[in-house]
C-alpha cells in the first residue's frame, strides 16, 4: 500500500524547464476555466442556455457575494476575485478526480494566493486612502495607555490574515485527501489480511464513499470561504476608517 | 406564581416606613428574574447558532486557523525585529506573546464574540 502523502509530491515532468505535475495541473486548471467560460458564453444569447446559465450562475453568485460584503464600489475587483474563485475551485474539484494533482494542497500555491489578495489590499489602501488607511490599525474607545499594545496587536493581528487564508485552505485540502487515502488503504490490507477479517473490508469503504462526498462538499464550501474572506479584506481596503 | 407575590409587594409599600427594605427587596427579585432571563437566552443562543453551522470540522478548522496564524505572525515579525536591530532573543520573546494575543483576537473575532475589524464608528 502506498504512503497517504504519496499523492502530494511534486514530480518533475519536463526537468529542463522546471515543469511539474503541480505546474500541469495549474495550467490545466486554467485551460479548463477559460475554455469552458468560453464555450459557455460562445452563443451570447439573451435566452441562456444550459452552459451559458451554469456560467451566467457562476459569474452572479460571486458578483453577489461581493457587493454584500464591499458593497458596490467592490465591483472593481470582480475580475480578481472572480479569478481567485475559479481557480481555487476549479483546482479542488480536479484534485477530487483520483489520480489527479491537488494543486491547493501545496502551501506554497494558496500562500501565494494569499499574498495576492493581502498586497492588493494594502497597494490598493495606501494608494486610495493615503495614510488614512493606517486607522485600520487604531481602533476607537481605547485608553490611550493601551493604544500603542493594542496597535501592535492589531498589526499582527492583519499580517496573520494571509496566513490563516492560505494555512485554511492548504489545511482542509490536505487532511481530507488523506483522511481517504488512508481510508482506501484500509479496504485493500483488511481486503488481504485473511477470509474472516476481509469481510470487514466493506466498512471503510463505505467510510470511503462518505468522505468522497465530504470531500466535495469542503472542496466547494472552501473555495468560497477563499471568496469571502478575500472580499471582507477588500472591503477594509475600501472603507478602511470611516 | 409571580403575580400574588407582585400584589403582596404593592400592599406592604403602602405604608411609609416599610417602603425601604420592600423597594430593595423587589429590585433584588427583579435582579434576580433579570439574570434568570438573560442566563436562559445565553443558553439557548449558543444551541441555535451550533444547529445552523451542520459543519462543525469547518469551523474547528477555521477556528484553528485563525489562532495558530496569529502566533505564526507573531514569531516571524519577532525573527524579523531580533534580525533587523539585533535584539535576539527579547524580539521572539516579546513578539511571540503579542502573536499569542493576536490570535486570540482573530478567534474571538471569528466566533463572533468581539466586533470584526472595522471601525464604522469612527471619526
Amino acid at each position: 500500500m502506498a504512503s497517504p502523502i504519496e499523492q502530494f509530491q511534486v514530480k518533475p515532468i519536463i526537468p529542463i524547464i522546471n515543469f511539474t505535475n503541480s505546474s500541469l495541473f495549474m495550467i490545466g486548471a486554467v485551460g479548463l476555466i477559460v475554455g469552458g467560460l468560453l464555450y459557455a458564453s460562445r452563443k451570447r444569447a439573451l435566452i441562456p442556455g444550459r452552459s451559458q446559465s451554469v456560467a451566467e450562475i457562476l459569474h452572479d453568485f460571486v458578483a453577489n457575494t461581493l457587493t454584500d460584503t464591499a458593497g458596490r464600489e467592490g465591483m472593481k475587483f470582480f475580475p480578481f476575485v472572480f479569478s481567485l474563485f475559479m481557480f481555487v475551485l476549479t483546482a479542488n474539484l480536479l484534485g477530487m478526480v483520483p489520480g489527479f494533482f491537488t494543486v491547493t494542497s501545496q502551501i506554497v500555491v494558496t500562500f501565494a494566493l494569499a499574498l495576492l489578495v493581502i498586497g492588493t489590499v494594502i497597494i490598493y489602501g495606501f494608494v486610495a486612502h493615503g495614510l488614512h488607511f493606517l486607522h485600520l490599525f487604531v481602533p476607537s474607545g481605547v485608553p490611550g495607555w493601551l493604544l500603542p499594545f493594542i496597535s501592535v496587536i492589531e498589526i499582527i493581528s492583519f499580517l496573520s490574515r494571509p496566513i490563516s487564508l492560505s494555512l485554511r485552505l492548504f489545511a482542509n485540502m490536505l487532511a481530507g485527501h488523506i483522511a481517504l487515502k488512508v481510508f482506501g488503504g484500509f479496504v485493500v490490507s483488511l481486503g488481504t489480511a485473511g477470509v474472516g477479517i476481509a469481510l470487514l473490508s466493506p466498512l471503510p469503504l463505505i467510510m470511503a464513499v462518505g468522505l468522497t462526498a465530504l470531500e466535495f462538499l469542503v472542496a466547494a464550501l472552501q473555495a468560497y470561504v477563499f471568496t469571502v474572506l478575500t472580499c471582507i479584506y477588500l472591503n477594509d481596503a475600501l472603507h478602511p476608517g470611516h | 406564581m409571580a403575580d400574588p407575590h407582585k400584589r403582596s409587594g404593592e400592599d406592604e409599600r403602602k405604608p411609609d416606613g416599610a417602603d425601604d427594605a420592600d423597594l430593595s427587596a423587589r429590585l433584588k427579585s427583579l435582579d434576580a428574574r433579570i439574570n434568570k432571563a438573560s442566563v436562559q437566552r445565553a443558553e439557548s443562543e449558543p444551541r441555535a447558532h451550533s444547529k445552523t453551522d451542520s459543519n462543525a470540522i469547518g469551523q474547528a478548522f477555521r477556528y484553528s486557523a485563525e489562532f495558530v496564524s496569529g502566533v505564526v505572525a507573531g514569531g516571524i515579525v519577532g525573527w524579523l525585529v531580533d534580525h533587523l536591530f539585533g535584539s535576539s532573543p527579547w524580539g521572539l520573546i516579546i513578539c511571540l506573546l503579542l502573536g499569542f494575543c493576536a490570535g486570540m483576537l482573530n478567534l474571538l473575532r471569528a466566533s463572533g464574540a468581539v466586533k470584526p475589524a472595522r471601525y464604522d464608528d469612527k471619526k
